[in-house]
């Protein structure tokens, strides 16, 4: 437990950066929405663990998940023509865990309808900036970090050189470990690349994800002619902050990764998960091209605070709730 | 054998590890991006003392070692075996080399001890922070100098050799840090 001084001090910072977010917001007319925490469906991404409850009135009682973010609810509003939305929400992620993770956070999430993901990227920018005195962010594509840093060409090796590189790179990896391209590629990621992007001393918004990391980003071709997710993540004090999407606005496509991402699931023995039918009902009737972004807000804190654990900056953190 | 999941990991942990008893000094959750999360571990080889990192697939187990630390009293040595006896059980554990190894310099008759035990048989002695002992031989006194500096070997009871101030005498007794093997003051008369 934190002392009653730092309790304080916390509150107050926190309050301070939350008042500082909406007045961001309110001078952009964008406005902020509250949705559903509770929700029969649940996203599917393989690794994104879901809390669950049930809701109990006899026979209408059903299984209820907890939301991981408020990206699918947001989006129904957007498809109803909100506009401009933004949510600050209290998310649910199980499993997650350490200096960096806690199970509940809380997440900025918000939409821009007619953005291309370069102005989103650029809004993003101009809120660290304004909100907690960031230096402006310097961007580079996926491929060039891998380059920079690995000297490696990612649309070039295949998954033996990137699991070679990884047994080479990372102290502690053993030879028997599997896993998948992206996951070799995530590994140098974050055990490699992440750490020297904390050196440059600047946030860092990564673009050009390969297509098989586009998540519910559109795929685009880049100039180079490869096929690329239409993604960015910021970066900055050696913790990933954001994530952002050109939102993928074609259900048909959406619901053909929703399946394939329970796919794996049931291939790696976890439940599948219900896929969103309002969701892609609300996509089939016109969800209008937007870029969206989810930041965490305890993670800005800790880098506001320097902070190394994200439970002193959650006032009651997860292990004394 | 019971055994734990990485989500128990946390300092201390005593696990087992290609056949060794090994304890964790840091446990991190690491979640690459969008992807499957994993374990960074860093431990120490309770064998070997030798600190290495291994990565962990989350909810990948391993196998608890019976590690247990106690305080025993030193009793004596035979040339192979050093003797240690719990104070209020009266057991007798029997170390060996390997396990003081790192203490041999520090082991006082009747001198309380850390002792790490693996199933039963002494793994690592550890001496207490600080001990006093009699220094058995040094160059003679320099009288009028306490200002420390420069200093000289002297050798104390244990076998250890440490550098002192140069008006320590033979038959002084010293307070010795003996994770630094450095000379502190001279103990405090009882």
């Amino acid at each position: 437990m934190l002392h009653n001084e730092q309790l304080q001090n916390i509150l107050k910072r926190r309050a301070k950066l939350l008042a500082n977010v909406r007045r961001f917001f309110s001078v952009r007319n964008v406005l902020e929405v509250n949705t559903p925490i509770l929700s029969s469906a649940a996203p599917t991404a393989p690794y994104l663990d879901n809390f669950s409850t049930r809701f109990e009135a006899g026979s209408d009682s059903k299984v209820l998940y907890l939301h991981t973010s408020p990206e699918f609810a947001m989006k129904r509003l957007l498809a109803a023509g909100s506009g401009a939305i933004y949510q600050i929400a209290t998310v649910f992620r199980n499993g997650e865990l350490g200096r960096q993770h806690a199970p509940e956070f809380s997440m900025l999430e918000w939409y821009r309808p007619g953005f291309s993901l370069t102005e989103l990227m650029a809004e993003v920018d101009a809120l660290m900036q304004q909100v907690i005195g960031l230096p402006a962010a310097v961007i580079f594509p996926y491929r060039d970090l891998f380059a920079k840093y690995l000297q490696l060409d990612i649309y070039q090796a295949d998954d033996v050189l990137l699991k070679q590189i990884a047994l080479d790179c990372i102290a502690g990896l053993t030879a028997d470990w599997q896993t998948d391209r992206d996951g070799w590629l995530e590994m140098l990621m974050s055990e490699v690349i992440e750490p020297q992007l904390k050196a440059l001393e600047m946030p860092v918004m990564v673009t050009e994800f390969p297509a098989s990391q586009a998540q519910l980003a559109k795929i685009e071709i880049n100039a180079e002619g490869y096929q690329v997710a239409s993604r960015f993540e910021l970066y900055a004090g050696g913790m990933e902050l954001a994530n952002g999407y050109d939102e993928l606005c074609d259900a048909t496509e959406l619901r053909q990764r929703f399946e394939h991402d329970n796919q794996l699931r049931l291939q790696q023995g976890k439940p599948q998960m219900p896929i969103d039918e309002n969701l892609l009902t609300a996509m089939q009737s016109g969800l209008p091209q937007c870029s969206g972004v989810a930041l965490g807000l305890d993670r800005l804190m800790m880098l506001e605070l320097d902070e190394k654990n994200i439970s002193q900056v959650q006032g009651i953190a997860f292990i004394e709730s | 054998m019971a055994s734990y999941s990485t989500n128990e990991f946390k300092a201390g942990l005593k696990f087992m590890m290609d056949g060794d008893p090994c304890s964790i000094i840091e446990n991190e959750f690491v979640k690459p991006g969008k992807g499957q999360a994993f374990n960074r571990v860093k431990f120490r080889n309770l064998k070997t003392g030798r600190v290495n990192e291994r990565t962990f697939k989350t909810n990948e187990s391993v196998e608890s070692a019976d590690v247990v630390e106690i305080d025993l009293e030193f009793s004596y040595s035979d040339g192979e075996f050093w003797h240690f006896m719990d104070p209020s059980s009266f057991e007798q554990y029997a170390a060996d080399a390997n396990a003081i190894a790192d203490s041999k310099d520090w082991l006082k008759e009747q001198y309380v001890y850390t002792v790490t035990l693996w199933n039963g048989t002494p793994l690592l002695v550890t001496p207490p922070n600080f001990v006093n002992l009699a220094v058995v031989e040094t160059d003679p006194g320099v009288r009028g100098d306490t200002s420390g500096g420069g200093g000289k070997p002297a050798t104390l009871e244990t076998g250890a050799v440490v550098r002192v101030p140069l008006f320590i005498e033979i038959g002084e007794v010293l307070r010795v840090d003996t994770r630094s093997a450095s000379y502190v003051e001279r103990a405090k008369k009882d």
